[in-house]
């Protein structure tokens, strides 16, 4: 994009000036940042690798109702309670087999027990939760066990929840109680339990759960899973499936970085070489490069990538694969071409070939290295537009199927309508982090094209 | 938008005496440089066929949708479902094969690649597979016509705004270098590192959700307006926010490139000459920053003009414009090669026939060009 004959001038200077230029670079604000925010980034995509190993993450993101059902669905982070005056109430999940939930056990006669358990919370928000489930599983071989749960309000009610046997494994949803919903004479049954029967208005205050069981046999055993969804879930919280959105959050962060810097690494070098080859044997080699050069103008980038998407793989490594396969022969060879053109007749590769150095060897060693300061501001500043390639692609539905990344919300988010329906920090959370990330590498990109190109520092 | 920022040495052939005849220099020029062009867009549209059809891969995918279509109209015929099994699975067999050979299946990969080729360079553009413009038509030229208004409409709006807003400050920032709106662009430049559709949801998270000014997406209201005041004000209403994050995308960027280039032609000598001879900042800026830059910002110009028609499919996505991009996107999806050829082709034609002209445009304003001259 910019001049190659002024940064042409730098490359007859000297290789020392790659360090002394590199030392300029603290006096540059928006290189600090960029390289802050680079910084960062590398650090959460190590946090993440290490918090949560590939599998884990492949687990949480990939796993089914079973690792997601003690999420409320849509719920936004917690933290938004800071900055609203009405709190929203925050999810839980308590069980007895963690020990979370205390659990008693009395033995009785002829092998029978009862068992109790409660949980306690207080309850000091503006908003009902979304649902409240008890997961219950017991083991028992031919008598089943019984159990029977219990809502104690602040201001002192006792209802009945339910009286059921059990099986091995049941599911008690409250607001799908039929039962339940003719006793407290509502539809609604969670606003209901949480409310004040005379004003109807909600009620603050300490609520507790109480659930006794018995068991009928001398092996038999009861436990039970408590599990509260509120309005507002975690740091980032929850998208339409119920998954905990910072496992792709976090991430998205190795993904992207891979991603951006495998791909603009691979395509300059690449260029570099290739154009550097060019130069220097000249003839059908030059020639060749020129026409592919050309006939990968006219090729549609974007709609080849769709095209391999849609019809052939998802999968991000392909997807990068033929990203840097099309981004090699494009202009950028051309510029590159027009220096080393112009390095090929400097007097030091002059001094090479007299003494007979090999031809790989004056271009890996001579003429390549060179070029590193040019190199290094386009490398970084080229990271940006793979980044949100691989969002874009995304976007279109052609991530990919297996890793979480901020672009996978993002579509997620954008096939539900979240802005639509207001779920606005499903949005905006990934695009902050890729707004971010963009943003850093693109100005220390930018304040490196001004360290490394002069010309440039004095305008 | 990558603006072209190069100093004249390099674009430009100085004039060398030469014992041609100007008339066989051009001719000869015209005739290699065309026949190279041809030769490039033939080889990028055998290519594109190539990948639209992977290797023969979308085929095996076509063939099986065939079979399970008519598998199951066949089957769920309830006047066919008294025939004899023999008879029904021979009457599968036939539609099967005669709907192969209307998508023209039956004919070998090779030979259809080389069909589609020819084809599409005589811009015979053809039956597209599955897709039909809302008129109900299958014409490929049709569907495609039907979408251009929309996707120049949006484009050309939002490109032409850029690139002339773009030249006219960064003009006036390269005159006040070094103050506070100077360095404000040079500090923002950065930004254009987002891509357009990301400004869009921004815009349509500001505007359409919080503010619930401006419509989440679409090109005009349901249903449209039948008076034409109404309906070019629902048109427009609905095409601020896709052009502006358009514009947002590489406004800074843009400003940044063409101030720095300006600047750099200002600290030529004969630049400063023209200003010690007390010459108007006008006449200046007119004759001896404008004028030699005016290659490259035709370039630009050309350039612009080209990627109006590709369209920009994620941003027309996004805010559910009916253009182009998002249709050449749906053809892909549905393997619906004859559009995919055909957007390409026109694409590459374009491409070629703007670089042809900009050699001629290049010798005719700027006086050191001259065409076919080593």
């Amino acid at each position: 994009m910019r001049s190659w004959t002024r940064a042409s001038k730098l490359v007859a200077g000297n290789m020392n000036t790659l360090k002394s230029s590199l030392q300029n670079i603290f006096y540059y604000p928006s290189a600090v940042v960029g390289m802050l925010v680079v910084f960062l980034l590398v650090f959460t995509a190590v946090y993440a690798l290490v918090k949560i190993p590939y599998n884990e993450a492949i687990r949480l993101w990939r796993g089914g109702e079973e690792v997601w059902y003690q999420n409320p669905k849509f719920a936004p982070p917690a933290w938004i309670n800071y900055f609203s005056a009405k709190k929203y109430s925050e999810s839980f999940a308590v069980g007895t087999s963690d020990g979370t939930m205390a659990k008693a056990v009395t033995p009785g006669p002829e092998g029978t027990s009862t068992m109790s358990a409660s949980y306690t919370f207080d309850f000091s928000y503006d908003y009902y939760p979304q649902e409240m489930i008890l997961y219950l599983s017991s083991r028992y071989k031919e008598k089943q066990p019984f159990i029977s749960a219990e809502w104690l309000t602040p201001d002192g009610r006792k209802i009945r929840i339910v009286n059921s046997a059990l099986n091995q494994k049941q599911t008690y949803r409250f607001s799908q109680d039929e039962k339940l919903k003719t006793r407290l004479g509502t539809d609604e049954v969670v606003p209901q339990l949480f409310s004040n029967p005379e004003t109807g208005n909600l009620m603050k205050g300490k609520y507790q759960l109480l659930i006794t069981g018995a068991t009928f046999e001398p092996e038999s055993d009861i436990d039970v899973e408590f599990v509260f969804h509120g309005q507002v879930y975690g740091l980032a919280g929850t998208d339409h499936a119920r998954r905990d959105l910072m496992v792709p959050l976090l991430w998205g962060a190795p993904v992207a970085l891979a991603f951006g810097l495998i791909a603009s690494l691979g395509t300059s070098i690449l260029t570099m070489v290739i154009a550097a080859l060019g130069t220097w044997y000249g003839g059908w080699i030059d020639e060749l490069i020129q026409r592919i050069t050309e006939i990968n103008i006219v090729l549609p980038f974007l709609s080849i990538l769709i095209m391999i998407g849609t019809f052939y793989s998802r999968s991000i490594w392909v997807i990068l694969g033929a990203t840097i396969l099309l981004s090699i022969f494009t202009s950028a060879i051309k510029g590159y071409r027009s220096i080393f053109v112009q390095v090929k007749e400097s007097m030091y590769i002059e001094a090479a070939r007299a003494y007979g150095a090999s031809s790989p060897r004056i271009v890996f060693l001579y003429l390549i290295p060179r070029m590193i300061p040019l190199l290094i501001p386009g490398l970084v500043s080229s990271v940006p537009a793979f980044v949100f390639l691989e969002a874009s692609l995304a976007l279109l539905g052609l991530g990919d199927p297996v890793l979480p990344t901020w672009g996978k919300i993002i579509e997620d988010a954008n096939a539900n309508g979240a802005l639509y329906r207001g779920y606005y920090y499903w949005i905006l959370e990934p695009a902050t982090l890729l707004m971010v990330t963009g943003l850093g590498f693109a100005m220390l990109g930018f304040a490196l094209d001004r360290i490394f190109n002069p010309k440039l520092r004095e305008v | 938008m990558a603006v072209v920022t190069q100093t004249p040495a390099e674009n430009t052939v100085v004039r060398k005496t030469s014992h041609n005849s100007t008339f066989v220099r051009v001719s000869r020029y015209v005739v290699v440089r065309l026949l190279t062009l041809f030769v490039t867009v033939v080889a990028g549209i055998y290519l594109t066929i190539m990948i639209a059809n992977m290797g023969g891969y979308v085929d095996q995918i076509m063939k099986g949708e065939i079979r399970d279509r008519i598998t199951q109209s066949i089957g769920l015929n309830p006047a066919m479902q008294q025939m004899q099994p023999a008879v029904r699975k021979k009457l599968i067999e036939e539609s099967i094969a005669q709907e192969e050979k209307r998508l023209g299946l039956d004919i070998p990969i090779a030979i259809r690649n080389f069909r589609y080729l020819s084809n599409a360079l005589t811009l015979n553009l053809g039956r597209a597979i599955n897709m039909t413009s809302d008129s109900g038509s299958k014409q490929v030229r049709l569907i495609l016509l039907e979408r251009l208004p929309a996707t120049l409409l949006l484009m050309g709006v939002s490109q032409l705004f850029l690139f002339f807003s773009s030249i006219l400050l960064a003009l006036n920032l390269s005159r006040r270098y070094g103050n506070f709106w100077d360095r404000a662009v040079v500090a923002l430049s950065p930004t254009s590192a987002v891509p357009p559709w990301f400004y869009g949801i921004f815009m349509i998270l500001i505007f359409a959700a919080l503010l619930k000014v401006l419509p989440f997406g679409g090109m005009v209201d349901s249903p449209p307006p039948s008076n034409r005041f109404d309906y070019a004000m629902s048109l427009l209403k609905h095409m601020t926010l896709p052009a502006l994050s358009l514009v947002l995308s590489s406004f800074f960027l843009s400003i940044y490139n063409y101030r720095t280039f300006f600047l750099i032609y200002s600290s030529e000598d004969y630049v400063e000459m023209a200003k010690a001879k007390g010459l108007p900042s006008r006449d200046v800026e007119r004759r001896y920053i404008l004028r030699p830059t005016l290659p490259n910002i035709i370039t630009n110009f050309a350039f612009l003009i080209i990627s109006l028609w590709s369209g920009a499919t994620i941003t027309e996505t996004v805010f559910l414009w009916p253009g182009l991009g998002r249709t050449l996107y749906h053809a892909i999806g549905l393997y619906d090669i004859p559009i995919i050829v055909g957007s390409t082709i026109i694409y590459a034609y374009m491409l070629a026939m703007t670089v042809f002209l900009l050699d001629f445009i290049y010798a005719l304003v700027d006086p050191r060009v001259k065409v076919g001259g080593r």
